[in-house]
């Protein structure tokens, strides 16, 4: 054990702290009720998150004891175990506002999806870490996206579209493990042409892409193309622009559908579904340059946010501490994140380097998701700031995602 | 280069992160109003209106509470709608009616079911409406007038409208705010500050105590009690003369340009545009188009002044040396000004110097004292632009800067109008063209309180202050500039004594000689100007207006006052003996000469006004 402590890489315990620490404060702020405000009252949320803050102190000395190797060797029983989990939550699971991803124990909820993310993430730093296994290779790129796919499919169905959208992520480890450039372009590519075609129109679209084709063709006729792959891939766009309209119209559900046509500006509704993002906007705009003071908050304290000390935890940051205090808050997520690629890089076994690059991603994808939700620049998708939002299941899974990498790193001369 | 995916990813994310966040946070201001708007209400509270006095501190307008039933729909439980109804004294069909009404404006704010009951109404119900749940009362403060007169120059109150809430953000929809007469021209005064309470709230609109620590927070500051200078006895005995007659009265006292009487005729009482008759009284003051009750006549309607104007044109010629004291006119029954065009004048004797030309109100002296001082000048235009100059000097042809809202400028000509009128150069003009000025018809045109002003101007021999109604704030008498400014007329100290001998000699054996009051020294002048209106689309010419000015006593005055009677015929006939009665009224406090003041009460013009609406050809000047 007093080896353990020497070797640990103690800034990103440090930054860790932080991020929980300032966002047990913004809890307590938000859900502060002035006529009683005793810290250690464990019926609020404030008091609860101090539970969980605590067990998680017991399980960060749980993993660091646990050797690494060993949860690698067992990746595919976790991976296993927790697809039953996921599977398991249409038997037994709990439902709430409509979504089945709850196991409900007395009061205590649990949310096996927060979990299978490190199970993925195991499962993919095993895989890929195999000899001979390359991303360069068809078959090995169908068994990986299996991996992923495979929870991501029960997660949708639960249905939980803004998680499953979180596994996306995982295109980071795989690119860094030679999954060739043709995915990330045609993943932006199909973003892109999405957006572009809500926001105007799908003949607008296509026109634009037949006349920018030409211009390539005339620009780049000295070259040799293959016109073959050139026209398909036109084709392909074209065709895919002309399905998005199907896609939204049929697959999106009537709020998804709002969340998108709020976002491209196609409908202003300030009462209805625009109403979170509205008031999200009103309390970080408020605060200013300074902010209004902790507990100071207004609209914090009038309870203008929903779901303020989850999912919109950001906007009570934005609204007491100001300009200043939640950029020093994004400043520390960039330092934390990046030490956190920063020492995948520096692992010499590849598991390692895989699985740090998953729990970085992973962060990374909650993150944006989340601060892009909260100040309006992405549809409402209703993911917790990690570390930072309430709640137990998201804490514990974020813990034992970071921790079981320190481990790693704190063992990685050991060969 | 894989390596550097991520370091790409998570910077230009941090980086639109922190732009958007500088733009929400520190370029755009507008989510700091809406947070506010949102997060903070304010509770007002109305503090008492003003008192308004009289010059003598009678008490003329006070306060009183008045009670609105109020509806919350949602909070409403199954009640008898009949024994509501009958409770409060309504009709079942229209309480059913304002129910539905406040339904359909909301279901969770207050409206109101029926306003503005009295104390009495009040009483009757209060204690029985604790059964109906979601009804409640609400007290609100209206105006108590204790007197039935003044309407004109007190105004009233009413909710404001919504150019009202656009000219001055301090006002809120269902405030109140002055209207006409002092109320609206003293409105700051009167209404004091309103109070104002932050209060934090959370969603449910539930307080969430006081914003800031209420630093913002402001108490209400009462209104101001105001005093005028008008006399209520003087102004309701005037009211009361001018029963069944359309005209004005401005009464003022020389010396300090105090307005001490303001009657339009006809007029209202006050208390008919309180409560709840209020709308249905007031449209019908604003209907009725024909006898214009909301129209004060005393500051707004602009007649010829006619021969009330003489003694300015006797003025204007002393100072310009045209004509001596002892200088005689021989007058022929009349005045011929050029060839062919003659101007008519009544039997008197002949020859007269300027002192019986003022009793006797001859023509054609004024006609040709008047062309000798436009045609002292080498061309017409100078002359006339000098005569101007005199007029304006004692506060004629532009707004004279009282202290109440409305006003006309009347019209004094120069030589710009007439230019314009006779399209010179192309066309000459002479002083001959222009003389109907002389006797004060033409083209002259005033308005009662700037004829009083003038007869302020000569009893005090040359200057005037500004008229003014406002005399005290709090008990404190006001002494601002304007009106404690002396304003020097163009006319030396000297040439007016003659002037006033002659308008003394018009109560002795001129034009009003048996309407002096006792024992009083009055000066004084009749008026009877010529007047005309449309009917068909033809110019017919009406009754002429009965017009006269005075100021008493002689020396040391203490009234001047201008009497307009529409179509009342000869200046001494109305005009003049409403001035004389007024002139006892102010100074002597009563009356002696009841069969005169008879004869003004019983006497009415009705029959002259319904003249030019009958239909039938009619005859004026009978």
């Amino acid at each position: 054990m007093p080896k353990i402590i020497a070797q640990l890489d103690w800034l990103t315990v440090l930054l860790y702290t932080i991020i929980i620490g300032v966002g047990w404060a913004m809890i307590y702020s938000a859900t502060l009720e002035t006529t009683n405000p005793e810290i250690l009252n464990f019926s609020k949320p404030y008091g609860k998150q101090i539970i969980w803050i605590t067990l998680s102190v017991a399980l960060i000395i749980l993993i660091l004891s646990v050797e690494s190797k060993f949860l690698i060797r067992f990746s595919s029983i976790i991976y296993v175990l927790s697809i039953l989990l996921l599977a398991g939550l249409f038997v037994f699971g709990k439902s709430i506002a409509g979504q089945i991803a709850w196991y409900s124990f007395g009061s205590f909820n649990f949310q096996p999806a927060e979990f299978t993310k490190i199970a993925v993430s195991l499962a993919l730093a095993k895989y890929l870490s195999e000899f001979n296994v390359s991303l360069k290779k068809p078959l090995i790129q169908i068994k990986t996206f299996i991996i992923l796919g495979v929870p991501m499919l029960l997660i949708l169905m639960q249905p939980d579209a803004g998680t499953a959208l979180t596994f996306s992520t995982f295109l980071i480890p795989m690119y860094r493990k030679g999954l060739p450039h043709a995915y990330l372009i045609i993943g932006v590519s199909v973003i892109l042409l999405f957006l572009l075609t809500l926001k105007f129109s799908a003949s607008a679209v296509a026109v634009s892409i037949v006349f920018l084709s030409i211009l390539m063709i005339i620009l780049l006729r000295k070259k040799k193309i293959n016109y073959f792959k050139y026209f398909l891939t036109v084709g392909l766009g074209i065709g895919f622009v002309f399905s998005v309209n199907f896609v939204f119209n049929n697959i999106l559900l009537p709020h998804q559908q709002d969340r998108f046509e709020i976002l491209l500006g196609n409908k202003t509704d300030i009462k209805g579904t625009g109403f979170n993002t509205y008031q999200s906007k009103v309390a970080i705009g408020s605060g200013g340059l300074t902010g209004k003071g902790w507990l100071k908050g207004t609209q914090t304290h009038g309870k203008f946010v929903p779901a303020q000390h989850t999912d919109y935890i950001f906007s009570t940051l934005a609204e007491e501490w100001g300009f200043l205090g939640s950029t020093a808050v994004i400043l520390i997520y960039l330092f934390f994140i990046l030490r956190l690629f920063f020492m995948a890089e520096r692992q010499k076994q590849t598991y390692s380097l895989i699985y740090g690059y998953c729990v970085a991603s992973i962060l990374f994808i909650h993150f944006f998701v989340n601060i892009g939700m909260v100040l309006g620049l992405l549809p409402t998708i209703g993911i917790p700031l990690p570390l930072f939002s309430y709640g137990g299941s998201s804490l514990w899974a974020f813990t034992i995602l970071v921790f079981i990498f320190l481990k790693m790193d704190a063992k990685r001369k050991q060969l | 280069m894989r390596k550097f995916l991520p370091i790409v990813l998570v910077s230009l994310s941090i980086i639109i992160f922190v732009v958007k966040l500088f733009y929400l946070q520190i370029v755009d201001d507008s989510y700091k109003k809406d947070a506010i708007e949102l997060s903070v209400k304010k509770n007002y509270t109305y503090p008492q209106r003003g008192y308004i006095r009289d010059r003598n501190g009678k008490l003329l307008v006070e306060n009183q509470p008045a009670y609105d039933v109020m509806i919350i729909p949602y909070q409403t439980d199954k009640f008898d709608t009949t024994a509501l109804a009958s409770l409060l004294n309504i009709p079942k069909n229209s309480f059913k009616n304002k129910i539905n009404q406040a339904i359909n404006y909301s279901w969770r704010l207050p409206s109101t079911v029926l306003p503005q009951l009295t104390k009495k109404e009040y009483a009757a119900i209060q204690e029985r409406m604790y059964k109906y749940e979601g009804f409640y009362i609400q007290k609100r403060s209206l105006r108590n007038y204790n007197t039935d007169y003044a309407a004109n120059v007190l105004g009233y109150i009413a909710e404001v409208n919504r150019r009202d809430l656009k000219n001055n953000p301090y006002y809120q929809s269902g405030d109140l705010i002055g209207r006409q007469g002092v109320e609206q021209q003293y409105e700051e005064l009167l209404r004091g500050v309103r109070g104002v309470e932050y209060i934090k709230r959370d969603r449910f609109n539930r307080s969430l105590g006081p914003y800031k620590k209420g630093a913002y927070d402001t108490l209400a500051q009462k209104g101001k009690d105001i005093s005028l200078t008008i006399d209520i006895d003087l102004q309701s005995y005037g009211q009361k003369l001018m029963k069944n007659k359309r005209g004005g009265i401005v009464a003022l006292e020389p010396e300090t340009g105090e307005i001490l009487a303001l009657v339009s005729s006809p007029n209202y009482d006050p208390s008919l545009l309180v409560g709840r008759k209020r709308s249905r009284n007031f449209t019908k003051l604003w209907y009725d188009t024909i006898a214009k009750p909301l129209y004060d006549r005393g500051l707004q309607a602009v007649y010829p002044p006619g021969s009330t104007f003489k003694p300015l044109t006797g003025l204007i010629a002393l100072q310009e040396d045209e004509v001596g004291l002892n200088e005689k006119f021989s007058c022929y029954g009349g005045y011929t000004y050029a060839r062919g065009a003659r101007m008519g004048c009544h039997n008197h004797k002949s020859p007269l110097s300027m002192e019986d030309a003022v009793a006797y109100s001859c023509n054609s002296y004024f006609a040709q004292i008047y062309s000798r001082s436009i045609n002292k000048y080498e061309t017409p235009q100078k002359g006339m632009n000098n005569w101007h100059d005199h007029l304006t000097s004692f506060g004629l042809g532009n707004y004279l800067g009282y202290d109440l809202p409305v006003g006309r400028k009347g019209l004094i000509p120069d030589a710009d109008y007439y230019n314009r009128a006779y399209d010179y150069p192309t066309y000459k003009w002479y002083a001959s063209a222009t003389i109907s000025n002389a006797i004060g018809q033409g083209e002259v045109l005033t308005t009662p309180i700037q004829l009083a002003n003038v007869m302020a101007a000569i009893a005090n021999r040359g200057w005037y202050k500004k008229p003014h109604i406002l005399k005290k704030i709090n008990d404190q008498p006001i002494q601002k500039d304007k009106y404690v400014k002396k304003r020097k007329t163009t006319i030396d100290k000297k040439h007016f004594e003659p002037i006033i001998d002659g308008l003394n000699k018009v109560f002795k054996y001129g034009t009003a000689r048996f309407l002096q009051v006792p024992d009083v020294e009055m000066c004084g002048k009749t008026g009877t100007a010529e007047n005309k209106t449309v009917i068909d689309g033809k110019t017919v010419q009406l009754t002429d207006h009965s017009i006269f000015v005075a100021f008493a006593p002689k020396d040391n005055p203490k009234i001047a006052l201008a009497v307009f009677v529409e179509n009342g015929h000869w200046g001494a006939t109305y005009a003049g003996r409403i001035a004389s009665l007024m002139t006892e009224k102010y100074l002597k406090g009563n009356i002696t000469r009841k069969d005169l003041e008879s004869w003004i009460l019983n006497h009415s013009l009705q029959d002259e006004y319904a003249k030019p609406l009958s239909g039938e050809p009619f005859e004026i000047n009978q």
